[in-house]
This record gives structure tokens, sequence and C-alpha cells, in this order.
């Protein structure tokens, strides 16, 4: 029997502030005018987004390509709605464009982009690939003496991939502690549970044998995240994995741990109602 | 082919610091000098090609120019999604060393023979795919990689082949050579294909058949113009690779006279492997051998066709 975490549990109970709010207004509005977008994944990630956009980057919107800005790469490119949200709220680009997402000539697609999307430093959206970008990008760092972190957001469901653990030995090999992966740890993938998938407990103890100094928090605390992110590394000479307790869809009740909301197309009347019970008029 | 290639990465290392060599875990030794001289560019990053090419697409971004290097089938197989996705989307100047390309590991078997490598690489958006046919060569092809924008896909022989390219014809990417000038035939090459079309053109010749050779060392971007100016007069034109049938030099060459001509073209002959596994080892000279793609076998074919291509109206004949 599987002990579920104290984290977990917070996840699930803990209430949403106003700018949480709001920004599950960004998303869901995408949602809405598009017609489609992946809900769950992104409302889960909306506070580890937040917490790094607003609190712990270095970064300019005004000049997105600065030298010594610190990189983050959404390696779950499927949770760019949280994303797009936030690089819109901070001004890489206009919040109108958020209304075109997935339009044809929107920059905004249902993967990030790389040169479409200002402040998005690498395309992703095929899982696997984001922490060996990272690894690069730190280890480029390194080398060239230059002070920029990188954090990288992976998905429970996506480190399955055995990239990832390639990854991972490779970041330890280098003792990069410049590097910080966020999981966002959510327990349920596309067709259900991660438990059932591919487990992955014990999941801590992995990242741990895998060289990673190793946090556990509730991913919907944003004073959590706070304090998390902003003592990297963890410890000198180790990359850090901080492991986010979250729940799939947070938010919105009937999201919420309910794998059918792992993408949704055009939402109902109904569902509109609940979302503006949730998060407000929208 | 293979040492020039990895000597000239220490000496582009020792011209540029943007230069880095990324192996997997290659022979012992390897690049021993450069690990020594530049040990923070001389990387091992062990069995974890998807990784490798994820991790290079990020130092590229930042700058530096990998060139990343293993096993053909390794560098292609193992990791399409990660040479798709993070090179070739990004368009990222990591360059990929192939060991051991077409059937140079013949006797390890159909694990290590890379047969469909450059198919699958030159399908790639923004990929360039160049295959020296000597160590010379190599040592020109490389010298101009360092500053070509985006992806090069290498592929490398086995070493020791006979060198026939000549320094004044010097190199450039994307140029094909004319190593002979056409007659009837013309064959066009990659690779270490280009000292068997030698060794066939002679004997073509022995028999009053004056076949040109155009060495196509850049499969992608293929030298359309090269290409159209060599075939101008020709009764026959042979493709000569060691690869499959499919989306191989035949093909890009087929490809490119449909788009280019449409209509009248040459009676062509694509000389390939088979559309198989290879189960036989032996030696890269062997399999050659017992396809169909040793210098008698390939004068022999090309007489037959082009003897063909005298009776009947234009057409495609293929192996």
């Amino acid at each position: 029997m599987i002990q579920i975490s104290p984290h977990a549990e917070a996840a699930l109970t803990c209430t949403l502030d106003e700018r949480s709010l709001y920004l599950r207004r960004l998303v869901l509005g995408s949602v809405r005018s598009a017609g489609r977008g992946h809900v769950g994944p992104a409302l889960s990630l909306i506070e580890m987004v937040r917490v790094l956009y607003d609190d712990v980057l270095r970064i300019d919107p005004q000049n997105p390509r600065d030298p010594e800005r610190d990189r983050a790469i959404l390696s779950k490119g499927h949770g760019c709605l949280a994303l797009y949200a936030l690089l819109a709220d901070r001004g890489f680009f206009p919040l109108s464009e958020l209304d075109g997402f997935c339009g044809s000539d929107s920059i905004l697609g249902g993967h990030p982009e790389y040169g479409m999307v200002p402040g998005v430093e690498a395309s992703t959206g095929a899982l696997g690939h984001g922490l060996s970008i990272g690894v690069g990008l730190a280890l480029a760092a390194r080398m060239r003496e230059r002070s920029y972190r990188t954090f990288v957001l992976l998905g429970d469901g996506e480190i399955n991939e055995g990239s990832v653990w390639e990854a991972a030995m490779g970041a330890a090999k280098h003792g990069l502690d410049n590097l910080v992966a966020m999981i966002d740890y959510n327990k349920l993938q596309s067709y259900g549970p991660t438990d059932y998938v591919l487990p992955l407990e014990p999941l801590a103890d992995k990242w741990r044998s895998f060289g990673f100094a190793v946090q556990e928090i509730n991913g919907h605390d944003v004073g959590a995240l706070r304090t998390v992110l902003k003592q990297v590394p963890a410890v000198p000479g180790k990359p850090t994995a901080v492991i986010c307790h979250t729940v799939k869809g947070k938010g919105l009740p009937p999201a919420e741990s309910n794998a059918d909301w792992h993408h949704k197309n055009k939402l109902s009347d109904s569902e509109l109602d609940a979302i503006r019970v949730a998060v407000g008029d929208f | 082919m293979r040492n020039t290639a990895m000597n000239m990465v220490h000496k582009l290392a020792a011209r540029d610091e943007r230069v880095l060599y990324i192996g997997s875990d290659p022979g012992a030794g390897t690049l021993r000098a450069m690990s020594k001289e530049f040990p923070k560019r001389h990387l091992i990053e062990g069995i974890s090609e998807a990784h490798i090419i994820g991790m290079s697409a990020g130092l590229a971004m930042e700058g530096f120019v990998p060139y990343v290097n293993t096993i053909a089938t390794f560098l292609t197989r193992r990791c399409y999604e990660q040479v798709a996705v993070d090179l070739c989307l990004h368009n990222l100047p990591v360059r990929l060393i192939a060991n051991g390309g077409g059937l140079v590991y013949a006797p390890l078997g159909p694990t290590h023979q890379a047969i469909e490598d450059i198919a699958i690489m030159r399908a790639l958006p923004n990929m360039t795919v160049i295959c020296p046919c000597d160590a010379d060569e190599a040592a020109r092809m490389m010298d101009k990689t360092l500053d070509w924008t985006g992806p090069i896909y290498i592929r490398l022989g086995k070493g020791g082949d006979a060198i026939v390219s000549k320094a004044e014809h010097g190199f450039e990417i994307g140029k094909a050579i004319l190593m002979r000038p056409p007659g009837d035939v013309l064959m066009v090459t990659t690779g270490i294909m280009l000292q068997r079309a030698i060794a066939a053109a002679d004997l073509l010749a022995a028999q009053g058949i004056r076949a040109g050779i155009l060495h196509m060392h850049t499969v992608k971007p293929l030298d359309t113009e090269a290409l159209l100016q060599a075939i101008r007069g020709i009764k026959l034109l042979a493709t000569l690779e060691e690869h499959v049938p499919s989306g191989g030099l035949g093909s890009a060459v087929a490809e490119t006279l449909i788009d280019k001509l449409g209509s009248g073209l040459p009676a062509m002959l694509r000389l390939s492997l088979p559309d198989r596994f290879m189960h036989n080892y032996g030696s890269q000279d062997s399999l050659l051998k017992k396809h169909g793609l040793a210098p008698n076998a390939i004068a022999t074919s090309i007489e037959h066709a082009l003897a063909a291509s005298r009776t009947s109206s234009p057409q495609l004949h293929s192996t």
C-alpha cells in the first residue's frame, strides 16, 4: 500500500487566491475561444509556473533573449495554456493573443514553439525532451561561466520516458546545481492514474538515487513554492528535483482528478456555468 | 576516414572555442589528444543517444557547435525524434558524425548496418546529409561544417578506402563533383560507391562505353544544377548507393528529375541494396558484391540497361 504524501492531501484541500483564479480564467478563456485545449494538465501546473515567472526567474519581458536571463523549459508542452497565461500576463506578448489559441495564424499552438512565442525557450510537445535540453543549457552556463539557472517543468506521465532518466544521470554526472527539475505530480495521465499506467513510486527515492537533491511540496502552495525555488541549489554540487504534488484540473471541481478533462473540446453551457462558479466570470 | 574526421574535430576545436566533441561510449582512446588539450570540450556522455541529442541541442542553443559521434544506426534509429524535434525543428548547428555508414559493420549484423539512414535523415526539414568518399574528402568536408547553418548528418565509411578524391576539386557542401565527363552513361554516386563507380567506368570504357561520374557527396541539399547539366545528351542515368532503394540517393535523383523535367526523362537504373535487412555477415565488400554493387556487376547492369534503353522508349529501371 502506497502511503499518500501529506503534500498530496494538502494539494487536494488547499484554496486558491485571486491571482490563481485570474490565471485560470485566462486559461479557460483560451479553451472557450479555441474550442479545445489541455485543461487538466494546465490547471495542475498554474502555481508552479506562476511562482517561477512572478518570483523566481530573472527575466525581462522586454528583452526575452537577454543572455543572462534564467531559462525555463515547459517539457510537458501540453500544459502550455498555463505558460501562455503567465507569459501574456507578464507582458511577453499581448493578452489578446490568448483568444487566438490554436488559430491558423496564431503564435500560440497546442504545444509551445520556439521562435513563435516570445519567452518560449524550446519547442516541446513530444515528451521526454526538455530535461536533456536543460542539461545542455546548464552545462553551457557552467562552461561559459554564466550565472543563469535552468528550470525544467516535467509531467508525471512524461517521466515514463526513458530519456528523462538518461538526462537525470547526465545532470548528476556533471553536478549541475544550476539545473532544477520541477515535476508536476498530479498522479493522473491521459488514460488514468499513474499508478495504473506505469507506477512511479517511490518517486522521491528515484530522483534521489539518480543524484538529485529532492524537495517535496504541495504544488499549489504559492508560499512553499517560493521558499523552495528561492533556495536552489538545495545542495551545492547537485541538481535539484522539486516534486510538486498537484491536482489535475485544480480549481475546477468537475475537472479535478478527472481524466476526461485531460483534453477538452467545446465547452458546454453547463460546463461554462461550472467554470464561472469556480473561478469567476470570464 | 573515421580517424581523419575525428582528428578534424580536434583541429576545429583548436581553431574555434565553440567546437565540442560529444561521444556516447566510443572506442577507448577516441580523440585522446583532444581530451588532453581541451578536456572540458571533450565529453563522453554514455550510451544514451536520445539524451545526448537533446543535450547537444541545449549546448547549440547557447552558441556551441557540438560534433556528436557514435555508430550510425544508433545516431539515427535510436534517437530519431530527438534529431527531428530538438535539432531539425530548432535548426541547430549540431553535427552528427555517424561511424559505419552502410555496410561497414557487416560482420556485426543488421543492428549495426545503416542501410536506411540516408532516407530517414534526408526526410527531415533543415537536415543536411553528406557522405564523403575517402579520408581526404572527409578532411575537406569537415573544414566546411564549422559555420554551416543547421544540423548535418555525416555518413562515414570504414577507413582505408582508396583515395580517389582530388584536392583540386575542393569541397563545398551541396556542390556535386564531376569526376568524369558524361558519355552515353552518367553514374551518380555518393560515399564509397565512388570507388566502385570509377572501377566500373574503366570496365565500361574497355567495352567502348563512355560513362561519366557525378559524385553527389551531399545528398541533401541535392545539387540540382550539376545534375541537370550532367544528364544532357546521356542515354542512361545510373545511381549507385550502399542503401535500400527507398528514399536514398536514387530516390533523391529521381524526385529531382521528375520535379524539374516532368517529362523526357533519361532511362534510369537505380543500383542499391535490396529492400530487406541483411542476414549475411562477412565484409562490406562481400555484401556489396552479393548485392550487385561490385564494379563488375555494376558495369554489367549498366551495359544491359543501356542496351535495353536503345530498344525501348525511356523508362525507369530498378533493381
